[in-house]
């Protein structure tokens, strides 16, 4: 047999049928649903007279929109419209009889936080669902990806995907990290050396001895963002601790068919002389604790570092950079860590796992925040009770934090958890587009740590400082 | 799915890289549930300011443009979240094809399933169809799908490449789930045989 890529092994386990032009149906293992990029996919179902073709193998959630404020059993903490979606997801779980995770479940929480914790997401699976950010559970060894609407429905329809394959690209993370490094570190790095396209066509697969030393946690941190990079999905081996995470989990399998699970999530590697059509190679010891300057992922430099100019890049960038200084406010040669920050955000599917509170509570520990306002919101509601369980949550409010109820709040924004124009936000989540967290607000992707150093000096830090 | 077979149209210039699906579409508006209506708020951040007031030299906003047919964009146009309002709005408003150098996966399949037809082209090609959508209504593009070209004001003729399946599927108007519910049978098989296979799943 030749050789393949883990990324060759799981799609050649799904074709359900392939067409002449290498067209293939992809089989959908695990369909995570919530309530922004669904309602017009089951409306499409409920004209065509569809039922959906396998609801076991569907799990929703609501997110994005539910508010992260204690009050929130209240309907009229959220807006009309909001409701109206979230009440749509109810009614549609209902209707189809999909597994669902109500606003009221202590299990609610960020779809790509519920998908793991619960035991949905397992190696060697596909997974998709209506949201760029599914990319999280490769960390499993899972090939999982967003898709659109019409996909959605196509998925829910069929349960599979009409696709071609990708090309495979290797991220190798060699050595160890530095103290202070982090997952999101690495993630940021990567996108920052190649850049937001530089993954388009590809799926990535990370591995070398740093990537192996993460937790599965910091592994989800790493996948999460493979979208950044333009990739179709982000990949990692799994391995004892992927095994580790997902025995016991709810949905994970038990006994003899936990056997036979393992055996074959044994067997998912790339082989040594697979072929790479891309391979990248980044040194863990030169990574530094970063921040991003722009309004693109990939505008990440060293916290160590001093805002870029215009000049410093090339052809269509040089504008967009200029563009990016604009809105950010920013002028070239000022120190990063002189930047002063007005709000502090931690959570999102990037960085709302227990370990991503505990990094961020390690450094709070007995201070108190010096920004305006600074905010925790754990990815869901198991990550929370943990978190109050060991102490975390009391760390954060004596530190100055609200401690929220789960959701994706101001990573996107689309509930009532946003900046104002021209606040400045160290945030852990994902994007820093113009408008992302609030029309005009500006976004310093960081690492927990860094934000709560930030939220501790008032400025952009570097946490080795306070280490 | 609407078919696309050609157009002829106003092209309007975007020269901006990395155009997020965030900028082409917030987020305050993705709270619908349904797809239309989203071309009135395409480009909201960009377009209007705080009031609702047009901002001026935003490029859909100049006589020349505002019912431009195509768009020419910078590079990656569509990257962020997979968000198909961003398609939906383009479309609502009256865009069916956009031009550039590359495009983000997620929003590039999405284009597909809603009639739109998204070109990439190398940079010098870019530039070229870019210089041209600058001259304004005059300079209307001609886009060919099934000869698979784009022809300049000038009478400037260049080809782009298309996936074949997804060339057939928009010149058809084709709906993908019926095609798919055709091969029906391949899935229940392919469900048999997993079920043996990795009955954990």
């Amino acid at each position: 047999m030749s050789p393949k890529t883990l990324y060759d092994k799981i799609w050649d386990a799904h074709v359900a049928h392939e067409a002449e032009d290498g067209t293939c149906l992809l089989y959908i293992d695990r369909h995570l649903v919530h309530e922004v990029t669904s309602p017009q996919a089951f409306e499409g179902l409920r004209m065509a007279g569809r039922p959906v073709h396998a609801p076991d193998k569907t799990i929703a959630v609501p997110d994005h929109n539910v508010p992260t404020t204690l009050d929130r059993a209240n309907a009229a903490t959220m807006t009309e419209d909001s409701r109206v979606q979230v009440a749509a997801l109810d009614k549609n779980a209902k209707d189809f009889g999909i597994h669902y995770y109500p606003v009221s479940d202590i299990r609610q929480g960020i779809v790509h936080i519920v998908g793991p914790e619960q035991g949905w997401t397992l190696p060697g699976m596909t997974v998709v669902c209506g949201d760029s950010h599914t990319a999280t559970h490769g960390a499993f060894g899972a090939l999982a990806h967003g898709i659109g609407t019409s996909e959605v429905e196509h998925v829910l329809a069929t349960q599979t995907l009409i696709q071609k394959k990708s090309k495979n690209m290797k991220v190798e993370i060699t050595g160890k990290l530095r103290p202070g490094v982090t997952a999101k570190d690495i993630t940021l790095s990567v996108i920052g050396k190649t850049g937001t396209a530089g993954g388009t066509g590809y799926v990535i697969e990370y591995c070398g001895e740093a990537i192996r030393d993460l937790s599965m946690e910091g592994r989800m941190t790493v996948c999460n963002m493979a979208i950044e990079g333009g990739a179709r999905a982000g990949l990692i081996a799994p391995d004892e601790k992927t095994f580790e995470y997902c025995k016991g989990r709810p949905h994970a399998p038990k006994g003899a068919q936990w056997e036979a699970a393992e055996a074959w999530w044994k067997t998912l590697y790339s082989d040594d002389d697979a072929h790479w059509d891309e391979v990248i190679t980044i040194v863990g010891e030169d990574i530094a604790p970063v921040v991003t300057w722009g309004t693109s992922p990939e505008d990440v430099l060293p916290i160590t570092a001093t805002v870029p100019s215009a000049d410093d890049f090339e052809g269509g960038k040089v504008g967009a950079a200029q563009r990016s200084l604009d809105y950010m406010g920013l002028t070239p040669g000022t120190p990063l860590s002189d930047i002063e920050i007005d709000t502090v955000f931690i959570g999102s599917c990037t960085n709302g796992r227990i370990e991503d509170l505990r990094a961020a509570a390690e450094v709070l520990k007995g201070k108190k925040i010096k920004v305006k306002r600074a905010m925790v919101v754990p990815g869901s509601g198991l990550v929370r009770a943990q978190a109050e369980e060991e102490g975390l949550a009391d760390i954060f409010k004596e530190a100055g934090f609200e401690w929220r109820l789960a959701g994706c709040s101001m990573c996107l924004a689309m509930n009532p958890d946003q900046l104002s124009e021209g606040e400045r936000c160290a945030s852990t989540s994902n994007r820093n587009f113009e408008g992302r967290q609030g029309y005009k607000g500006r976004t310093h992707l960081v690492s927990p740590g860094m934000a709560a150093a930030a939220a501790i000096t008032g400025k952009l830090t570097d946490v080795r400082e306070l280490m | 799915m609407d078919k696309f077979t050609t157009l002829t149209g106003i092209a309007a210039p975007m020269p901006l890289v990395n155009i997020d699906t965030d900028m082409i579409i917030p987020k305050q508006f993705l709270k619908t549930i349904k797809r239309s209506g989203l071309g009135a708020n395409l480009f909201d951040e960009m377009r209007f300011d705080r009031q609702g007031n047009e901002v001026p030299d935003f490029v859909l906003n100049q006589e020349a443009y505002r019912s431009a047919e195509i768009l020419v964009a910078g590079d990656n146009f569509g990257c962020g979240s997979s968000r198909e309002h961003a398609p939906w709005a383009i479309k609502d408003f009256g865009i069916r094809c956009v031009i550039s150098t590359s495009f983000a996966d997620i929003f590039y399949n999405n284009c597909f399933k809603n009639g739109i037809l998204p070109i990439a082209l190398p940079k010098e090609v870019v530039d070229v169809l870019m210089t041209d959508a600058e001259k304004g209504a005059n300079a209307r593009m001609t886009v060919d799908l099934e000869s698979q070209t784009v022809t300049t004001s000038d009478g400037e003729v260049f080809s782009f490449e298309v996936d074949a399946f997804k060339k057939h599927c928009l010149l058809e108007g084709l709906d993908d789930i019926g095609l798919t519910m055709a091969k029906a049978d391949s899935i229940k098989s392919f469900e048999a045989q997993a079920a043996q296979a990795r009955p954990w799943v």
